[in-house]
């Protein structure tokens, strides 16, 4: 049997998505789309397709400075955006964590279904600045990137110190989370224009997928699908 | 006080995977039936091609009620807790975990009901492990196939016989049982990676084939095939192609008009009267306190409900709770050896995001008595299972296999290439009760109610232990074989809150070890009847809830046949 030995990539867009508390957008029906229509919805059709990977890469959608959290401090939100950008970070392999909105993800859901981690957030996230301080004399922040790895990395050995109980458990709570801010469905407000998916070539949200889509070799094109962008499906609960 | 209701033939404690089947045969045969269920109605709408809120956030449970029981664990007597999990295995809702299960609904193999008499004849009775509670089942295989039968063609199971009456069929498992017929519905279709693996299986000289599944592989009943959208695993149907009790048995049962489902009921107590006979069940729905009389119950919560709630409904004639004058309640728990899985990583992207769970190729070779244990330190075996369908939080959060640090740039690289080129595997491996492994009431720890949770005392002994490493080491054959470059073996782990619980009312003959007799009845409270894997005293190698299944209407069939007997 013939092996791909890589996968082929998909470029991001800059379309918007329908985010947690507003409805879908109209017109986004379940019917079956054609072929011509996932890959006008994907931004794909007039060019964009032929891009080279890396060039398609090129220009991640920037996330807007002044853009409000809704529970974090600006201190907080600060030290958080610096710690998830070190996380999964924007380079050579295309957007992160920061394109993704992780840290806005996180910053929402610490309002509802992660409230139970609000304390926690407010006491490691201050955990780390007194540490960046006390190790390397600034806040996590303002830190050269090489110095954010090097204290990340302390972190997760639990041997920064300062944390309660741990800093390696705060680590793992915001590793997760950071994950779930980059590879969820967009409409959580995460994974912002798909970033997360097409980094790991996940061909997205379908409601039926056919035997022949499912062969080894399969190239399935992203459709850039939300859940939530099919009509038939309500949102409830967690 | 509570408002008292009309008197009904039989009250269901639980409308689920086993609840929601014993409702057919009961109201076929006539009888009133009430089913008390602590969840609402969940219907395609709300399934939702979601892995954040599904399989990170657990589920969107209709209901608190089970997330607020969650039963705490300890390892032995005076081992610290285990962490407690904020999200119960289980769920509440009409058709219950049904509706988000893998759906894999295997027949047990013969041994699986002769475990102690099959090792003694084969091996010596000195092969049963030492502290072991296990017993041969009151009956075998051939007894519970009609009802196995029924179960498959009513709720909707899809497969490939492998045996039928006798004559065997290479196709589907060559080990299994004999069956009167085939499968209602063909086998769910392969995948290029199901496919990769059956071609390796056969080359190690093994007998690969679809597993069944309460999943339509064609229109059946009115409903759909599968759609293969990979959202199976703690994801609802939203084509209701899987056969839950929701869509499958309990409409059918309340097409009788004899069968009433009320939801959002919360059961508090089953209550007995002077004869140490039950009369019914004390239940909360929306702040209200209600008694529902009945000639009949059926006990179909979850294991560790059914035990809590027998534990709890204390009287005079059961001090120590309902059917519990033998102190049997809660004893021969186990929970399935089927952690331990094997992680591998090939070179090759495997496409594997879509599919379900139960689309999978299954190897039985290794699989309870399926081989020569002569040479070998322990009893039982494991089925071995590979699948599809996989999602994009849990993919990005693989492990990296020593090749790559868990942050950061390279840790992106890494993903990037390999999202799609890993894989685990099912390992279910016989699971034996342990005189030391039981339920009680925890001490200290309550829900909202002020009742206190159920309490797991239990751990692996050392023939799962051993058990895992030989099912390991034939899985690392298996993926090898394949092509994989990197394997990973995963812990045992233990035996806390999970979806594969068994015991604690215990079926068999004689009351001194079993709770409930041949037929499912308590042997203390002759009209209470118990369903669900808190009456399987062995676990086998594969998915418990078609045996629950087909033994739930083996239940329901014995009560409406025996009414007077046993309700009169």
């Amino acid at each position: 049997m013939e092996k791909k030995e890589k996968k082929k990539r998909h470029s991001s867009n800059n379309e918007t998505r329908p985010v947690e508390g507003q409805p879908a957008r109209p017109g986004q029906g379940a019917e079956v789309l054609s072929r011509r229509e996932l890959l006008r919805r994907a931004g794909m059709l007039g060019g964009a397709a032929a891009l080279p990977v890396s060039i398609a890469r090129a220009a991640p959608r920037k996330v807007p400075v002044q853009e409000p959290f809704e529970t974090l401090t600006a201190t907080e939100s600060d030290t958080l955006e610096a710690i998830v950008s070190r996380l999964i970070p924007t380079d050579e392999n295309g957007p992160g964590a920061a394109e993704a909105r992780a840290a806005h993800y996180i910053d929402h859901a610490l309002t509802g279904p992660l409230s139970v981690s609000r304390d926690a957030y407010s006491s490691g996230l201050e955990a780390v600045d007194r540490y960046a301080e006390t190790s390397r004399g600034i806040r996590f922040a303002e830190l050269p990137t090489e110095e954010q790895d090097s204290l990340l990395t302390e972190m997760e050995n639990g041997t920064a110190t300062g944390f309660s109980p741990d800093s390696a458990t705060f680590f793992n709570l915001v590793r997760a989370h950071t994950i779930e801010g980059t590879f969820c469905d967009p409409y959580y407000g995460g994974n912002a224009n798909f970033v997360g998916w097409d980094l790991i070539g996940y061909p997205g949200v379908r409601t039926s997928v056919t035997e022949e889509e499912q062969d080894i070799d399969a190239d399935l094109e992203p459709n850039r699908m939300s859940a939530y962008d099919y009509p038939m499906f309500t949102k409830g609960g967690a | 006080m509570p408002i008292d209701l009309e008197p009904t033939d039989v009250v269901l404690v639980g409308v689920g995977a086993v609840g929601g089947v014993a409702a057919l045969p009961l109201t076929s045969a006539g009888l009133d039936v009430i089913g008390l269920e602590a969840g609402n109605w969940l219907t395609a709408r709300d399934f939702a091609p979601d892995e954040l809120r599904n399989n990170v956030r657990g589920w969107p449970q209709s209901v608190q009620k089970a997330n607020r029981e969650v039963p705490t664990h300890r390892r032995s007597e005076g081992a610290p807790y285990s962490p407690r999990p904020s999200v119960h295995p289980m769920m509440n809702a009409v058709g219950g975990t049904s509706l988000h299960y893998w759906g894999q609904s295997w027949r047990l193999n013969p041994w699986d009901f002769r475990v102690v008499s099959e090792t003694a004849r084969r091996y010596g009775a000195g092969r049963i492990p030492a502290g072991s509670t296990v017993e041969d089942w009151p009956f075998g295989l051939e007894e519970l196939e009609p009802y196995y039968d029924a179960v498959e063609y009513e709720v909707g199971i899809s497969g490939q016989a492998g045996n039928i009456n006798g004559t065997i069929d290479e196709r589907g498992n060559i080990f299994e049982g004999p069956r009167q017929r085939e499968y209602p519905m063909p086998p769910l279709r392969g995948s290029g990676f199901t496919e990769l693996m059956s071609d390796a299986a056969r080359g190690l000289g093994w007998h690969p084939f679809p597993g069944p599944a309460a999943i339509a592989s064609q229109t059946y009943d009115g409903r759909p095939g599968c759609v293969y959208h990979g959202f199976c695993s703690r994801g609802g149907c939203h084509v209701n192609a899987k056969s839950s009790t929701a869509v499958s048995t309990i409409p059918k049962a309340m097409d009788t008009g004899r069968f009433s489902v009320v939801t959002r009921a919360r059961v508090s107590r089953i209550e007995v009267d002077n004869d140490r006979r039950v009369r019914g069940v004390t239940y909360f729905k929306d702040g209200e306190e209600y008694f529902q009389p009945a000639d009949a119950v059926l006990l179909a919560s979850y294991v560790y409900e059914n035990v809590r709630m027998l534990l709890l409904s204390k009287s005079a004639a059961y001090p120590e709770g309902l059917s519990n004058n033998h102190g049997q309640v809660g004893r021969h728990y186990f929970t399935h050896n089927h952690r331990g899985w094997v992680t591998a990583l090939f070179p090759f992207d495997l496409n594997n995001w879509y599919g379900a769970a139960a689309q999978g190729v299954a190897v039985d070779d290794w699989a309870d008595d399926n081989f020569d244990h002569a040479g070998l330190d322990f009893i039982g075996g494991g089925n071995l299972w590979v699948y599809t369908e996989r999602r994009p939080i849990n993919a990005a959060g693989m492990n990296t296999f020593g090749r790559a640090p868990r942050w950061g740039s390279e840790w992106k690289s890494f993903i990037r290439e390999n999202a799609d080129r890993w894989t685990g595997s099912y390992l279910q491996k016989t699971t034996l009760p342990y005189e030391d492994n039981y339920l009680d009431l925890d001490p200290n720890v309550t829900d909202p109610y002020g009742d206190p949770v159920c309490r797991i005392t239990a751990d692996f002994k050392e023939n799962e232990i051993r058990l895992t490493e030989f099912a390991q080491d034939r899985m690392v054959e298996w993926f090898t074989a394949a092509g994989a470059i990197e394997t990973i073996r995963n812990d045992i782990e233990t035996m806390g809150p999970a979806t594969h619980a068994y015991g604690g009312t215990r079926m068999g003959r004689d009351p001194d070890t079993n709770v409930v007799d041949e037929w499912g009845f308590s042997h203390e409270a002759p009209n209470l009847g118990i369903l669900g894997g808190s009456v399987m005293g062995t676990s086998g190698a594969r998915n418990p809830t078609l045996t629950a299944q087909a033994l739930a209407w083996r239940t329901a069939a014995h009560l409406a046949g025996n009414w007077s007997t046993i309700a009169g």
